[in-house]
């Protein structure tokens, strides 16, 4: 009988899988990294895209009447929120993409064989490329927004955009990871995240304001996920800086900051528990 | 060669420490495949790709796992690798239950799969890289495998170039290393060779026979009769998700004794025409086995025990008014063992699967 072999000098078995795991979760991180390094086209058309939308939507009602936003501020101004959380949104939507490729071309399996001390490291690993990506893309819009002389948040407001960014990217993410997991191939999860795209924006606050909209369009734009993204940004960008300021009038009711901040982190949770299982089968 | 390792296994004693344990103390295999059962898809259009599969590897041997396409090899693995999970049946390695304790199986394991997934955009450094932090192997142990490795696989030329521009030898090879970086006690090849040109294949070869006598087990599937008559001092045949014959080659080769004989009456014969002159030969004194080759335009297989029974049976057809066509007749090779142990030749078996198969349908299959 044989044992299996252990290192020779092991620490606490504690610390020992707390070192495995950011062993393998970091090379796992470092290959997308360096995908990304060696094919950089989704980086730059993922902060090209929100830039036009910047410029030409932005100059698209540049001449509407002045006061005619909640706030009065240009419609510029007014689209930033909506951009940065749009750049962010469908940066996360594409996080299951890599996942997916690997499953199709088996790359997965070499990674099931090795002995992973958890296979969770394998999403933690898309989760924290997504994540940095999002926040890389968001900061050059930005700061794109600021030189078109849309405003900047100043540091306590980029502090709020930061952490409103964050709980909508890993709510994305976990969508995205499950639906990577769930469907068939990369054709349906393109698919999914085609279709799932524009109208996600057109039903939400980021190109106008609730009062612009007909009663059950700005009830969707109200449930949106979205637009409890934009609005705290929004407010930020106003230099609102209270978390008990309401930053959104639904037709259910009066939102403030941290309501909105609370609805993202249920939601980014309860889709971690919700694709739980999923990854379990799938991984196990 | 072949010939030599016959003679000699003849002249020794039953030299085979699984069935003979007077010569060698029992040993405990280090691979055990126990009633095995898989089936893909459900109702209907369940396949069975395991049938109450056993197997068992001993420590320290080179080991061919012989089949045609589809006859469940890979599944097998697959199984062993902790990738899939058996519908029924037990699987251990080293002593340790890989249905209850799969990381503990995967530490002993290196796999080599049958489909090379290699990440086009990393250059072959950083896939060792890679592998070896899923391995968990300390960062000198890793750079030291690496170094050893590009050295053993002849990888240095091209080891810094992007995997996206290896050829089928290149990525195998690549893949080897890959397998075998954290040092394991057991590696598992599915078809390693399989599409090769003639250099790569016989580099991955040396390196197989060099890693069994440096004491790592090796089991690898195959089915071209010569990698695993070349390789192997073990083999089972694997047909439709069972194992039906089990041995060394020069065992497996012995047992079935005297020359190999085809044999036809006619270019083509039909069906009763077969029989009858199967029914002729079994009645001849010296032959033995004789079996009707349906895929061969009913030719006829058969064993003779020398020279003059060759002779006698020609006479006895001629009267019988079924004069010999055509004649060959050959030392036993793997391919009889096979077709004795199946009742087709290994190329029948894989020309009957290669249209019922739909790769499609198994990568959907192999995918998670």
């Amino acid at each position: 009988m044989t044992t299996v072999r252990t290192r020779p000098s092991a620490p606490a078995p504690q610390a020992e899988a707390l070192a495995e795991i950011r062993q393998e979760t970091l090379a796992l991180t470092r290959r997308l990294f360096v995908q990304l390094q060696r094919r950089p086209s989704t980086l730059v058309a993922g902060v090209l895209q929100p830039l036009i939308w910047l410029v030409l939507f932005g100059a698209l009602f540049a001449k509407a009447p002045e006061g005619l936003l909640p706030g009065g501020g240009s419609y510029g101004r007014f689209l930033g929120a909506g951009v940065i959380v749009f750049t962010a949104f469908s940066g996360a939507l594409n996080a299951g993409l890599p996942v997916m490729f690997d499953r199709e071309f088996g790359f997965l399996n070499r990674l099931l064989v090795a002995p992973l001390r958890s296979r969770s490291s394998i999403v933690l690993a898309s989760v924290l490329y997504i994540t940095v990506l999002s926040l890389v893309q968001s900061v050059a819009i930005l700061a794109t927004a600021a030189l078109l002389g849309y405003g900047w948040p100043g540091p306590a407001g980029l502090v709020l955009v930061l952490v409103t960014l964050l709980l909508l990217v890993f709510a994305v993410t976990a969508l995205s990871l499950g639906l990577a997991f769930a469907l068939p191939g990369h054709i349906e999860l393109i698919a999914v995240i085609f279709v799932a795209n524009l109208p996600l924006l057109f039903a939400s606050t980021a190109l106008a304001p609730l009062s612009f909209m007909p009663t059950w369009l700005g009830w969707l734009a109200a449930l949106n996920p979205l637009t409890f993204a934009i609005e705290p940004i929004r407010s930020a960008y106003a230099g609102q800086l209270s978390l008990s300021a309401i930053v959104l009038e639904a037709p259910y009711g009066q939102l403030s900051v941290a309501q909105c901040l609370m609805v993202l982190a249920a939601l980014a949770l309860g889709l971690f528990l919700l694709i739980r299982p999923l990854l379990d089968r799938k991984l196990s | 060669m072949a010939e030599q390792a016959q003679s000699a296994a003849a002249a020794l004693p039953d030299n085979d420490p699984l069935t003979n344990p007077l010569t060698n103390p029992p040993i405990e295999p280090l691979i055990e495949l126990r009633g095995l059962q898989r089936s893909y898809g459900r109702g209907e259009r369940a396949v069975r790709a395991l049938d109450g599969l056993d197997l068992a590897v001993p420590s320290g041997s080179l080991y061919g796992l012989l089949g045609p396409n589809g006859a469940g090899k890979t599944t097998a693995l697959r199984i062993l690798c902790t990738l899939l999970a058996p519908d029924q049946g037990t699987v251990r390695v080293a002593g340790i239950d890989a249905l209850a304790d799969p990381r503990a199986v995967r530490r002993l394991l290196g796999y080599v799969a049958q489909e090379v997934a290699i990440d086009k955009i990393l250059t072959g450094r950083e896939l060792l890289e890679l592998q070896g932090d899923l391995y968990h192997l300390d960062r000198g142990v890793r750079q030291r495998r690496i170094t050893e490795l590009v050295d053993l696989l002849g990888m240095g030329d091209w080891i810094d170039r992007r995997c996206g521009s290896y050829s089928g030898g290149m990525r195998r090879r690549l893949d080897l290393a890959a397998g075998l970086l954290h040092s394991p006690r057991l590696l598992v090849l599915d078809e390693p060779t399989v599409g090769l040109d003639i250099e790569s294949r016989s580099a991955i070869w040396q390196v197989l026979r060099q890693l069994c006598s440096s004491g790592t087990t090796v089991l690898l599937s195959s089915h071209y009769l010569e990698e695993v008559d070349a390789l192997a001092d073990r083999l089972a045949i694997v047909e439709a998700g069972r194992v039906i014959a089990e041995g060394s080659p020069a065992t497996l080769k012995q047992a079935l004794g005297g020359d190999r004989v085809t044999l036809r009456v006619r270019e083509f014969s039909d069906a009763a025409e077969a029989r009858r002159v199967q029914t002729l030969l079994q009645g001849c004194q010296g032959v033995r086995q004789v079996v009707v080759n349906q895929a061969q335009g009913f030719s006829l297989n058969l064993v003779v025990d020398g020279e003059a029974v060759v002779d006698r049976l020609r006479r006895q057809l001629a009267e019988a008014d079924l004069p010999v066509f055509a004649l060959a007749q050959s030392r036993p090779s793997l391919d009889d063992v096979y077709l004795q142990a199946t009742g087709r030749t290994l190329m029948d078996a894989e020309l009957a699967v290669a249209g019922s198969r739909d790769p499609k349908a198994e990568r959907k299959q192999s995918m998670r």
